[in-house]
């Protein structure tokens, strides 16, 4: 039975998991060192915080030629944004298309703050992201309706060999997880605790980020931040992580 | 003005010590790092740090470029009365931050 | 789109040649450098004691971008007898001296952490100045491993 047909089934949608998806699923913090997990525990020393202070400042601060803030119609955003971000990918009919937590922050900065998107990796863009109310949640995406289409490219993406290093995504992180590559433990791949500070980077960075750093992994062409390619990733590791606590802002090496 | 966070306990009996914990958003450039083109990126860093409570200068640090980006520091004080604990800073190019917390002493 | 990319593809491979062909700045140093100099200017001839130094560093640090530290100094910390300075030396980052931090009688207690940078696998040494010209000195040896997968960092 093809990928496609197990997808497409009725029963099976919006259930993802195929005889490779590792069980039980564990987040990329339990195949970091231990100082490592510590930072991410540590609410005062996770210099992920450091973003999410100035997103909480950001979330007050009017934008645009409406000159108004998040606040001005969220309110509250330890209530009102509350479990928003693990839902997410989503679907947005407001939108008409399925959209990442960066995407929906634009398009609210844009069509209602009538302000210029924030870039891709922009502080701001990076700040408000961190400050998502979803913090120690379940990952809780659904992928179904107009979302399934995307859900399989995903899969499709997921599953493809690439790059220089002609390797898939499931080759390492379905097959090989939990077994040392160089010095490190292969993780299963999730989108848990993103954005999240890598010290690689020296700094906070989105899921996107990652991804296309996974990319460079293999040697690939790096997809553009916002492409339909990485959206499609984003999908469907959301639904292979179902369920997975996600507790960002994570720390990874 | 830089960003910074700063911890102190709940509160502290007198005479006691205890630990003052800073955060500072900085990049630490170290200068070695180049971009895309090739081109050197500029050394960029917190290069002084201080701590004021109860009348005193209680820490100070000079920093390299070998501290960590945004720089995390912990050290210790004796609790003296109730009041501010200051942490001040200032980087390579006279940008300086400032955070305080009180410190309630039994 | 494709030329884009070719454009941008070209510029990359010029900065890397670029690079590649020697740079007016030093490369990160991965030679041990004697750092004994560095310690006799704050000694001035002083032989440091080698004990009450405590050093928690883990034994092998995944990436050298962010390694914890915690440093203690058995002292009193009172008016007469307490750590003035402590000072944090690795012998292969490019510069040794990583940082120091100034005590005295109202910090309590001779203890600090810290994030460093560790430029590669080496002995860290800690150097701390105590008063009456006073000097205690204590190592600690880290494994620093790097990033499997090279990331694109700057990209």
């Amino acid at each position: 039975m093809s990928l496609s047909r197990v997808l497409r089934s009725a029963f099976l949608v919006p259930l993802v998991v195929t005889a490779q998806t590792p069980q039980p699923l564990k987040s990329g913090i339990e195949f970091q060192s231990a100082d490592v997990r510590a930072l991410q525990a540590d609410a005062f020393g996770n210099p992920g915080m450091l973003w999410v202070e100035r997103g909480a400042a950001l979330w007050n601060a009017p934008r645009g030629e409406r000159n108004i803030s998040c606040a001005s119609c969220h309110g509250d955003a330890t209530a009102s944004m509350k479990g928003v971000a693990a839902r997410y990918p989503a679907f947005l009919a407001s939108l008409g298309r399925v959209a990442n937590v960066e995407q929906r922050i634009n398009a609210c900065v844009v069509d209602n703050q009538k302000a210029v998107a924030l870039p891709y990796e922009s502080p701001e863009l990076l700040a408000l992201t961190a400050f998502r109310q979803s913090r120690g949640q379940p990952i809780a995406a659904r992928a179904d309706g107009a979302a399934a289409a995307l859900l399989e490219e995903g899969a499709r993406i997921y599953h493809r060999r690439q790059g220089q290093l002609n390797l898939a995504c499931t080759s390492c992180h379905d097959a090989s997880w939990g077994r040392t590559l160089l010095n490190e433990k292969v993780s299963q791949g999730h989108p848990a605790d993103w954005p999240a500070y890598r010290f690689e980077w020296q700094a906070l960075g989105s899921l996107e980020r990652r991804l296309r750093a996974c990319y460079f992994g293999v040697r690939a062409e790096l997809p553009p931040y916002g492409s339909p390619d990485l959206l499609a990733l984003q999908v469907y590791l959301a639904q292979r992580a179902a369920g997975l606590v996600s507790d960002p802002p994570g720390v990874r090496r | 003005m830089l960003l910074g966070r700063i911890q102190v306990p709940p509160s502290v009996r007198r005479g006691e010590a205890f630990e003052v914990r800073i955060l500072v958003e900085h990049p630490m450039e170290t200068g070695f790092r180049r971009d895309m083109n090739g081109q050197s990126i500029p050394v960029y860093i917190v290069n002084k740090l201080s701590c004021r409570y109860a009348g005193y200068e209680v820490f100070s640090a000079e920093l390299g470029t070998g501290m960590s980006a945004n720089p995390y520091m912990a050290f210790f004080a004796v609790a003296e009365s109730s009041g501010e604990v200051a942490v001040e800073w200032s980087d390579d190019r006279g940008a300086t931050g400032r955070v305080t917390a009180m410190l309630n002493v039994t | 789109m494709a030329g884009d990319i070719q454009v941008k593809r070209r510029r990359f491979l010029a900065g890397a040649a670029a690079a590649a062909a020697g740079a007016a700045l030093p490369s990160r140093s991965q030679e041990v450098q004697d750092i004994t100099p560095m310690l006799d200017k704050i000694t001035r001839g002083v032989r440091p004691q080698r004990s009450g130094v405590e050093i928690e560093l883990p034994q092998i640090a995944e990436n050298g971008n962010s390694v914890p530290m915690r440093i203690r100094v058995a002292s009193p910390m009172s008016a007469e007898d307490h750590v003035k300075a402590i000072y944090i030396f690795a012998e292969r980052n490019p510069r040794p001296l990583i940082a120091t931090f100034h005590l005295g009688p109202h910090s309590g207690r001779a203890e600090i952490s810290t994030r460093v940078r560790l430029a590669g696998t080496q002995r860290v040494t800690v150097l701390a100045e105590l008063t009456k010209d006073r000097f205690l000195v204590g190592p600690a040896d880290v494994l620093v491993t790097s990033a499997a997968c090279m990331d694109e960092a700057t990209l």
